[in-house]
Order: structure tokens, then sequence, then C-alpha cells
């Protein structure tokens, strides 16, 4: 099944093009993780898929439907998208921030109604963020802002949701947070989540299905534990890695070579093992 | 700042009570001594006095004026602020006043206009040629529209068209006469008329103002998030423009340009309202009418017996209150 499906899609800033007749389809029900190096484009797809970028060329289909024939509001109710870093103006409530949520639902003559209350509701519990709904979203920890914010996008009730680097500025412990709440969504609701990661075995712990970008292209798209191999790495990111198991997950796992850095410490002799293979 | 929805329901009651009492003052204080009863007996009881007259054509005229252009300065500074995301965006500061202000006077020095009605296009003419003019500038370069470059290109046109009105000026004294008190921001003097022939601009723009506060709450949060909810924001920024158009084009038809409003009353509604435009929208148009018709009361008074112009009074509480705002966005 799938969620989202582009068509020959080009996309790209004034003469530029950043991505160059694309075919891709993002399966339902499932997390994907974009990943790939600086400027490559991932962002710029994300925001395509979810029609905040004309297109060049080519098209974005959303259950089967061209998203650039669909009215907004009615995307908006199948589709929600977080920015990467998304500002709240001063002052802003978490409640107020997580009712914004309901905007597509409503129109000049249909008011707030019970649904919507039901769906903030549901927001804050899931996301563990009632006990703050009163206070500014300005006041709170990188942690819970960003709760706040997929909390908002979860009011929005929509099957698919996009973010754009979602754990950007969280230390390691809210990361994780940030991504076990994704995967519960995805796992308990069956919702589909598409995101742009920076943190490779994060994307490989958490995603389903990697799409690996470069070269305007899709260089490589599946399962991470068939697709991810040293020289996939090398290929996008111009890095030496060598690819080992996550001890916890069992997922791929990449540890760059470095230049610099010298093997030292008792565990040198077991370093110099696994680099001999 | 007030909880409730209702408390804040009830806040602007109790506003909109106090602009009625306001102008009621407005009509009875002044040089001529007036009082209640004359103010009735002039409506039922006309007799030709010399008070029934000053009530008729000079003071009703003045409160409405006064209500009407603080109210829509007002409601324009906070539509601003919402559409651009900048605490110090107002009719003033982007050039808007001045725009429609060069254009009033450059009809009456070189195309010799006095209709009113002309007065009216001229004015929402010049609003809109400097308001594109300052989003085009202020959206130059590739980071877009921000706050800081708005400000500037906003600070320039409005110096730019302030002193090519006062180059036409300089150049034809008898325009000077006719227009330097206007100039100088007064709701005395104009007739009912005036005012009449604007106010049906003033009305849409006053409803298009009502219906676009939970719209910009969403628009405030970003392009991008407003678009991923599903706003046509274009539409929303479109609307804005005519309705800041529309209000601040008039309000210099009607009273010459009269500046702070815009800036201060939208903060002070705020202060009251919280930050949602649904509510800061119609707090600025009662508090803003409130301002007006007090300083145009306080204007007869100050140096008794003759009357400060309106736009000075407001200046001397503007000042201050924008200097407070402009050093709180900074350290921000």
């Amino acid at each position: 099944m799938k969620a989202i499906q582009t068509e020959q899609l080009s996309l790209g800033y004034k003469d530029e093009l950043v991505i160059e007749e694309l075919d891709l389809t993002i399966p339902k029900g499932e997390i994907t993780a974009f990943i790939g190096s600086n400027g490559c484009g991932k962002s710029t797809l994300l925001k395509s898929l979810a029609r905040l970028l004309k297109p060049k060329d080519g098209s974005v289909e959303l259950a089967g439907k061209d998203i650039d024939k669909t009215s907004t509001k009615e995307i908006a109710r199948q589709l929600a998208i977080m920015p990467q870093s998304p500002q709240a103006p001063e002052g802003l409530t978490v409640l107020q921030l997580v009712k914004q949520g309901r905007y597509p639902y409503q129109s000049w003559y249909k008011q707030w109604s019970e649904e919507d209350e039901d769906a903030v509701q549901y927001a804050l519990d899931v996301t563990g963020i009632k006990e703050f709904e009163d206070r500014t979203v300005d006041s709170l920890s990188g942690g819970q802002r960003q709760r706040a914010w997929i909390a908002m996008t979860l009011a929005q009730d929509t099957d698919i949701i996009l973010l754009d680097e979602p754990t950007t500025f969280l230390d390691l412990t809210h990361q994780i947070d940030i991504l076990d709440l994704l995967s519960e969504l995805n796992e308990q609701e069956g919702r589909t989540i598409v995101m742009v990661l920076h943190d490779l075995n994060l994307a490989c712990r958490y995603a389903d299905h990697i799409v690996a970008i470069q070269g305007k292209s899709v260089f490589e798209q599946g399962d991470p534990d068939e697709i991810i191999t040293p020289q996939l790495i090398h290929s996008v990111f111009g890095l030496q890695c060598q690819v080992t198991c996550d001890p916890i997950c069992g997922s791929p796992m990449c540890i760059p070579y470095s230049r610099q850095r010298q093997v030292k410490g008792a565990n040198r002799y077991a370093a110099q093992q696994v680099q001999a293979n | 700042m007030l909880k409730s929805n209702a408390l804040k329901g009830l806040g602007l009651i109790i506003g909109l009570v106090i602009v009625l009492i306001l102008m009621w003052a407005s009509v009875l204080y002044g040089y001529t001594d007036i009082t209640s009863q004359m103010i009735i007996d002039s409506f039922t009881n006309f007799d030709e006095s010399n008070e029934h007259y000053i009530i008729q054509d000079n003071r009703i005229p003045r409160s409405l004026i006064a209500a009407a252009v603080g109210a829509s300065l007002a409601i324009a500074g906070a539509i601003m602020q919402g559409l651009t995301n900048n605490p110090l965006a107002s009719p003033t500061i982007f050039g808007v006043n001045a725009g429609a202000s060069f254009f009033v006077v450059f009809g009456v020095t070189f195309l010799g206009i006095t209709s009113l009605q002309s007065f009216a296009w001229l004015a929402f003419a010049g609003a809109a040629v400097a308001s594109v003019t300052v989003y085009l500038l202020g959206s130059l370069g590739s980071d877009g529209l921000t706050p800081i470059k708005i400000t500037l290109a906003g600070a320039a046109i409005a110096a730019l068209f302030s002193s090519m009105t006062q180059g036409m000026l300089a150049m034809n004294e008898t325009a000077l006469e006719q227009v330097l008190f206007w100039l100088t921001g007064s709701v005395q003097g104009r007739s009912l008329e005036i005012l009449m022939s604007v106010l049906p601009y003033l009305i849409v723009g006053w409803f298009v103002a009502l219906l676009l506060g939970k719209h910009l709450n969403v628009l405030v949060m970003g392009e991008e998030l407003a678009k991923g909810l599903g706003q046509k924001t274009y539409l929303i920024k479109l609307a804005g423009a005519l309705a800041v158009v529309l209000l601040s084009g008039g309000a210099v038809a009607i009273a010459g340009p009269i500046g702070f409003i815009g800036i201060v009353i939208p903060h002070i509604a705020r202060w009251f309202a919280g930050i949602s435009y649904s509510w800061v929208i119609p707090y600025s148009a009662i508090i803003g009418a409130m301002l007006l018709l007090l300083a145009d009361i306080a204007a007869r008074y100050v140096i008794y017996p003759q009357e400060a112009p309106v736009g000075v009074m407001i200046a001397l509480v503007g000042v201050p209150f924008f200097i407070y705002i402009a050093r709180r966005g900074i350290n921000e």
C-alpha cells in the first residue's frame, strides 16, 4: 500500500534543480526516514510532499490524487507536517498551540466542536504534556516543546505525519524519547510517518524504510537491514565506515573512520581486531 | 490579562460603554459650555441657537470622527503586526500614512482636487502604493521578508514620502495653508460629510478585520506552518492588506496622518486580551477609539483657550511608549 507517490518529480529553487525526475513511493503505515548529506534536498523533498513547495515538474499524489488539484484544507486533513525548529509566538500557551491543529476542520460557519475538543485532549494525553497545557510554549524545555509541536500535528488527526528533523537540538535522551513516541503512534495507530533524520543509527533503528538521497535523486531505498552497507554510506555521505549490528535492536549501525583519532585504552586489541577484519 | 473568554467579552462591553461615555463627554467639553440637556434638545427641539449649531456641526462630527479614526488606525496597526510578525509594525512606521498624505497633498497642489470623495480615493491609492512598495522592498533578497528589513524599508519610504510632501508644500504656499492643519493630524473642523463619504470603506475594513483574527493566529506561527494547516496564506495576506489600506487610507483622508495609535494600541490591547488576534483586534478598536477621544478632549485644554492639534497630543504619549516597545523588541 502506498501513502504518497511522486511521478517524475523535479524540485528546485530558481534555476537550480535539487531533485530531478524522481519516482518515489512512501509505504503506508510504516516509518520512512530520509537520509543524505547536508543540502542533498531531503528537506526540500519532504516539503514538496506536503505541497509547501511547488514542483518544477512532475507531480505528487496523495491517496491517488494529485495534490496540486486537491484543496489545501482537504490535504491538511490527511497529512500534517512539522517544519524544522518551528517558532511559537511569544506568550502562546501549549493548549492554544495544540488547538491550532484543528484549523483545517474549521470554517467561518463551523466553530469549535466536541470533536475538536476530543482531538485536542487526545493529543495532549498521548504526548504527555497535559500537565503543561497552561504554560507558554517558550517556557518549556526543548524536549517538552517538541512534544507540544507534535501534539499540534496530532490534533490535526491525519493518517500521515511528516517531520523535518524532529530531533535536532535535543540531547540524546530526548531524541530517543521523541522517536519512541513517533514509533508508538505508528505501531498502535498505524499512522504513516515520514521524517528527515540526521542521525543514521537512529534512522536505522526506528525506520522500516530508508530513502537515501544523493545526486538529485534516490540513491537507494528499502529496509535498513538490506540497504545500509559501507558502500552505500560512502556513496551517499562520502564517508568511510564500518557497518556493524546495533547490540540492542539488531539494526545496522555505522561506525565512521576518522583521519585523526588514534585507538587507545584497554579496548585497543579488540578494536584492532575489528579493523583487521 | 483577562483569562476566560467570558471575562474578555465582558471587558469588551465595558470598553464599549466607556467609548460611548467619552463620545458624550467629547460633545460636552470645550470652549463653549454645553450641557447634556442642550445635546438632547439639539436633536428634539433645534432652536438655531449658537450652542445647538456647535453641537450639531462641530462637536458631534468631531466625536464620531475621533472614535472612528482611532478605532481604524488601531485595527490597521494590529493587522500589520500580525501580517509581518513584527511588534513595530504600524501605518506610521511602515510609511502607509505618509504615502496616503503624499497622494492627498499631490492631488491638492497639482490636480486642484477639493472634493471629499476624491480625497478618499487619493488616500487609498497612496496607502496601497506605500504598502506594496514597503512589502516588496522588505522581501528583497534570498531570506525573504524579515522584521528588520521591512522596518528599514518602512522607515525609508515614510521619510521619502514625507520629504516629498514637504517639498511640494514649500513650493506652493496656498496649498500649504489648505493642508497644514490637516497634515498635523486633527479631528477638529471636519464635517460629518467627510466621515460619511469614507465610512462605507471603514466598515468594510472593520468587518474584514474581525473575520481575519483566527487566521492571523495561524499565520504568525510561520508561513510554512500555516500552509501545512491548510491556510491559503496569500488570501489572508491579501485580505489583511486590503483592510490596512482601507482603514489607514480612510483615517488619513478624514483626519490627516495621526501617528502612534497604530503601534501603541495593539500592545495595550494585548495586556488585556492576550495574544489571540480574535480578541486583540476588537480590543484595539475599542482602546484606539478611547485614546483618540481622550486625546482630543485633552487637546482643547492644554493651551486653553486655544486648541492643540490632537496629533501632537498623541505623539506626546506615543513616543515614550514606542521607545519602550522598540527596546523590548531589540532585547529579545
